[in-house]
């Protein structure tokens, strides 16, 4: 067979396989992530089916994923909900960072990591995915719900913090001297603000520029800009990624929910080359022997998770059943957890690939599977409570 | 009635009522225009029971449906708040001479100064009707204005054909 035709059945196999997976995890309520993970560990190299000529399209599909995923994520962020959740939920945001990212660091420090690569899991282990997180609060019915409102400022405060803790990352991963990184660090800072700045005064502009009635117009010129802004930033030594996220951080709110819309499809098709790109490039003999480190790391998270959780929603006068759904439904990691250790693994900090894999794996089932079962739980271990007539919603002021 | 007005940052809105009985009643409203509807367990006040998810078409209807008696409720509390300002429900009569004809052909807020809102047909409501709507035979039509605008839209509607 010539080249060619090698490299669509390879492609069309892996995506066949992906959507039975999906498939899969999707009937038994959970996240695909996990399994495209192993999925992208049983392709390639040492994996059980090796690939060949679309291990090129795979590598840059994958950086393409990541772009897209922190442009959605960029495009998700709103200045109104973001003052709303500074405002009543900003020590749940600081207890959940102070919670759960010095484990990641402690334990990569343990591991023999460098400092930098330390950094790196504690990002890791801080970040929940939001996308798994809200899909399960909606999948359970738990929108209504009034630890609700708490757990997705949790998760809307993350994200932001990424755009701050991204180019930190970044710029200390490319090395150099404490005085560089600091220069660095200040370089991405005032990039963040300059770019909140600019979305605040002149995103009508930029919203025009990308407008149109036509979807495919739309598309283009909004991944366009992407490609272009991430281009450039990779250029000057930050990251893509950042570049990415800030691009959509940019765009205005009506013209960022047409474009979240319109390029679902794609990000949803890139990201999954990204799993199976990060599984590829991550040795499967390896991930065994890093699973104990990785599960002790994944219950210490997870306690750490339900604490955040318990604390987030104990501020809005929830009781005992309501923080546990909360504490629970943090627990899973997964889509920016894996884009954080990427970042690491490109830098040369291999060994973080398969603990982060493992670790992902674990917590991306482990969380939603836990959420759904704290209840009932939770009803056989707690003496019943008396009902309420009246119930009376409640806001941290 | 006081409505709490909660924001779900990456989803939407949420608001609580309390109704006269006693019972809450929690609407979330989503970015994609899907609603989840439901009051609050009895035995955990903090978790929504007996929730419906309603697609965006079957909120539609049923904001039809409860919208439609409260249209010109809303407007006579407009009117009282208001002075001077009424609202009238006209109906439009088999024989008028806009029968068949659009909103626009009657000319109403340059002729009589009332401003029609809504056109009620049976169970559909067109609110904000534009020029190009149509008028048949039973229309109710929601107007607000002035008493004597009313008064001059309703003998404008009733005309007879030429």
């Amino acid at each position: 067979m010539d080249h060619l035709a090698i490299l669509f059945v390879e492609l069309g196999a892996v995506f066949t396989a992906l959507s039975a997976l999906g498939a899969l995890a999707r009937r038994a309520g959970l996240s695909p992530i996990p399994l495209f993970l192993v999925a992208g560990l049983a392709f390639g190299d040492g994996g059980l089916v090796p690939l060949g000529e679309s291990q090129g399209f795979v590598e840059v599909g994958a950086e393409i994923g990541v772009i897209l995923l922190l442009l959605t994520l960029g495009l998700e962020f709103s200045a109104t909900e973001l003052i709303a959740s500074l405002r009543l939920h900003r020590s749940s945001g600081l207890v959940d960072l102070v919670l759960n990212a010095p484990p990641g660091f402690v334990a990569g420090l343990l591991l023999g990591l460098p400092w930098q690569g330390a950094l790196a899991l504690a990002g890791v282990t801080w970040i929940s995915s939001s996308g798994i997180v809200a899909r399960v609060l909606s999948d359970l019915g738990r929108l209504g719900n009034r630890e609700t409102p708490g757990v997705l400022s949790v998760l809307v405060l993350e994200d932001i913090a990424m755009a701050l803790y991204l180019p930190v990352l970044v710029v200390v991963l490319s090395g150099g001297g404490p005085l560089r990184a600091l220069a660095g660090v200040a370089m991405a800072l005032s990039a963040v603000l300059l770019v909140l700045l600019a979305a605040h005064r002149a995103g009508h502009r930029v919203g025009r520029m990308l407008t149109h009635e036509d979807d495919e117009q739309v598309m283009l010129r909004v991944l366009g800009l992407t490609l272009l802004v991430a281009g450039l930033a990779q250029g000057v030594g930050a990251s893509a990624a950042v570049g990415a996220f800030l691009v959509g951080i940019a765009i205005p709110q009506d013209l960022a929910e047409r474009a979240r819309g319109i390029l679902a499809p794609l990000r949803d098709l890139f990201a999954s080359v990204f799993f199976i790109g990060f599984g590829l490039s991550t040795d499967p003999g390896e991930v065994l022997p890093a699973l104990p480190a990785a599960l002790a790391l994944a219950f210490v998270t997870a306690v750490t998770k339900v604490a955040t959780g318990w604390y987030a929603a104990g501020r809005a006068g929830v009781r005992a059943r309501g923080r546990l759904r909360a504490g629970t439904a943090l627990i899973a990691r997964g889509e920016f957890s894996i884009v954080i250790a990427g970042l690491a693994v490109s830098a040369g900090i291999a060994a973080i690939g398969p603990v982060a894999a493992a670790y992902v794996m674990v917590l991306a089932v482990l969380g939603p599977v836990l959420t759904r079962f704290v209840e009932p739980l939770y009803d056989r271990l707690a003496p019943a409570v008396p009902a309420v007539a009246s119930p009376v919603t409640q806001e941290p002021r | 009635m006081e409505i709490i007005e909660t924001m779900l940052p990456g989803v939407g809105m949420r608001y609580d009522l309390q109704t006269a009985a006693g019972r809450p009643i929690c609407v979330v409203i989503r970015r994609d225009g899907k609603v989840d509807l439901g009051s609050y367990d009895l035995r955990d006040p903090d978790q929504l029971a007996e929730t419906y998810r309603l697609e965006a078409d079957e909120v539609a209807a049923l904001a039809d449906i409860l919208g439609a008696p409260r249209m010109s409720e809303r407007f006579a509390d407009l009117s009282r708040e208001v002075p001077g300002l009424e609202s009238g429900r006209l109906t439009i009569a088999r024989g008028s001479r806009y029968v068949g004809r659009t909103l626009g052909d009657t000319h109403a807020r340059t002729r009589t100064g009332a401003s029609v809102v809504a056109i009620v047909r049976g169970e559909e409501v067109v609110t904000s009707p534009t020029p190009d709507d149509g008028l048949h035979a039973g229309d109710v039509v929601v107007a607000i204005g002035s008493a004597e605008s009313l008064r001059a839209l309703d003998a404008l509607l009733g005309r007879l054909p030429d």
